[in-house]
């Protein structure tokens, strides 16, 4: 992993320094924010009313009417928006021709994808890191459940870097940042809602494997605070198999030129 | 230093270079002299381990670039044809950056990029952004990075490209000082250039290495006559002339440079040698002797004599800016 950290700083620069960045974090803080406090201000009305029905306030947890439903926000928010993370990673150094200073410093291949990659997950975690004050609010406010909170981070950022490895990969396709935006957004929504065709599907195994290949399915448990190995493998084997396909990928570029 | 042998590199079914080999000496500059898309670039590509080659082997200091592709990486800076910077970095942290991916040690990092920063003549703008940099500046910032960590061997794509005359100078100055030192192998479609940098020049074309040899030996493998000028006091007919030397063994030709009758080009066989015998018989007519000077042919000449094949697109050659 030769020249791992040359790469990645130079990644995180390349983050600060690009417009891109900011009105990523911008998009993103607006949006959390907002469906931090539609959940929260939900929340807080259904309290209410709650407090002259007893019945229903014992059904009242702040986990399952806040925090599950805001993790489950922000994950179609970062839907939208990691592929526009990732647009730039390969395209743009192919498109600029540094590519090539790239491929021929003592710099070996596999470090230079796991740089970029590590270097935008570190970004995107960034951004993650700013939804926390929302979480410390809570505790201002309430007694949250700091396990189930740490489980729905850690669910996120394992969906938020497989999100990311996808990008990786159709960066690396074309020269073209938006082509590569694209087709990443068109097939993580693929992934999402391959869901669906469970309903459709005749035969039992069909129905499995449509929900087992299906992204977002698998963030469920963890936004129930639930840490299952089976959900976990499946984020880190679609990584692999990500990165192991953007690798061939810089294959090709120096077989074709 | 370099060592190719029969590189060979198909672009589909298109062969882009076909059976090219050669070799370069430690501490010698050789140029690399083709017209547009004989295939320098792509020899090039092949020798910074950008690409493997479709059959053959390149070599730098001993290690094949396919099997030991990283340790030859570092052993080359490398200055690509389209100069490829990050623009969004200031000079300092583009070299920064150069310095930690070439795994120069972090303590000797800063005296290395102060180096190359006088060296390349970067004082006045290692601060400023890169892409607000003139092309001369890009130019010299993407030859600093091919010259940090004093890497052995130098492989300039044409490094010249796009650069105003004065800077044009600077460059093949700062070229030749790298002579020694280092082992520079720089490709060019420009003649003078690699006249006069150059020890030794490769001439490629479609593909194929056509010569390869000093400049001063290509001229003369290529040159079958020698000229001589003459240049006299008093003018003199073409008979009397004609009779005087005309009868010296070697003597091919005998015709006027002017209508004077005062400056003459006399053509020679190139195996014999009739010039004392010339200006003996000249001094003894008492014509006056100016100047007697053999003419060269030029780098120019012998590279279109070697690359003149019908369809082959020749670059107008450039006027030597010095």
């Amino acid at each position: 992993m030769k020249g791992f950290w040359a790469v990645y700083k130079k990644e995180l620069y390349s983050f600060w320094s690009s417009p891109i960045f900011y009105v990523i974090a911008f998009v993103f803080f607006i949006l959390s924010g907002y469906f931090f406090y539609s959940s929260l201000a939900y929340y807080s009305m259904v309290s209410f009313q709650a407090s002259q029905n007893p019945f229903l306030a014992q059904q009242l947890n702040l986990t399952s009417m806040v925090i599950r439903p805001f993790f489950l926000d922000l994950s179609v928010v970062l839907l939208l928006l990691s592929p526009l993370l990732t647009m730039k990673l390969f395209a743009e150094e192919r498109k600029s021709g540094t590519i090539e200073l790239l491929l021929t410093y003592p710099i070996s291949d596999a470090a230079t994808v796991w740089a970029k990659f590590c270097g935008v997950l570190t970004i995107f975690c960034l951004l993650m890191l700013g939804t926390l004050p929302s979480m410390m609010l809570l505790e201002y406010l309430s007694k949250p459940n700091w396990s189930v909170i740490a489980a729905c981070y850690g669910g996120l950022i394992l969906m938020g870097a497989a999100f990311l490895s996808l990008g990786l990969f159709t960066s690396s396709l074309t020269q073209n940042q938006i082509i590569a935006a694209t087709l990443s957004f068109g097939a993580l929504l693929g992934f999402w809602i391959i869901s669906w065709m469970k309903s459709i599907a005749q035969n039992y195994t069909a129905r499995k494997v449509f929900e087992y290949l299906s992204i977002t399915q698998h963030l469920d448990p963890f936004t129930k605070g639930l840490l299952d190995t089976r959900h976990i493998i499946y984020y880190i084997l679609f990584i692999a198999f990500f990165i192991f396909l953007t690798r061939r990928r810089i294959d090709s570029y120096r077989w074709y030129g | 230093m370099i060592e190719a042998v029969g590189l060979t590199k198909f672009y589909g079914d298109i062969p882009a270079i076909q059976n090219v080999t050669f070799s370069v000496d430690k501490g010698e500059v050789v140029g690399f002299l083709g017209p547009n898309g004989a295939g320098k670039s792509t020899t090039i590509k092949i020798l910074t381990c950008f690409m493997p080659p479709t059959s053959g082997t390149a070599k730098i200091d001993g290690l094949d670039c396919f099997e030991d592709s990283l340790k030859v990486r570092q052993k080359i800076g490398y200055l690509p044809e389209t100069v490829p910077l990050y623009t969004e970095m200031t000079v300092k942290r583009f070299l920064q950056f150069c310095a930690k991916a070439k795994g120069i040690n972090a303590k000797s990092t800063k005296k290395e990029i102060e180096r190359v920063i006088s060296e390349c003549g970067l004082e006045n703008v290692s601060g400023r952004i890169i892409g607000h940099l003139s092309k001369g500046y890009r130019q010299r910032v993407g030859l600093a990075q091919a010259l940090i960590g004093s890497p052995p061997v130098i492989i300039l794509d044409e490094p010249t490209i796009g650069l105003d005359p004065a800077q044009i100078v600077e460059m093949r100055s700062l070229i030749k000082s790298l002579a020694g030192q280092h082992t520079v192998f720089l490709s060019s479609h420009i003649l003078p250039e690699v006249a006069q940098t150059c020890n030794r020049v490769v001439i490629i074309n479609k593909g194929e290495v056509v010569a390869t040899d000093t400049p001063e030996g290509l001229t003369r493998q290529l040159q079958k006559t020698k000229r001589i000028r003459l240049l006299l006091n008093n003018p003199v007919k073409s008979q009397e002339i004609e009779s005087a030397i005309g009868t010296i063994p070697g003597v091919k030709l005998i015709t006027p440079d002017n209508q004077e009758g005062r400056s003459w080009i006399i053509e020679t066989d190139a195996s014999l040698e009739p010039r004392p015998e010339i200006a003996e018989r000249i001094v003894n007519k008492k014509w006056g002797i100016l100047e007697m000077k053999s003419i060269d042919l030029s780098l120019e000449e012998v590279f279109m004599q070697l690359v003149t094949d019908e369809e082959t697109e020749i670059p107008e050659p450039e006027e030597s800016a010095a």
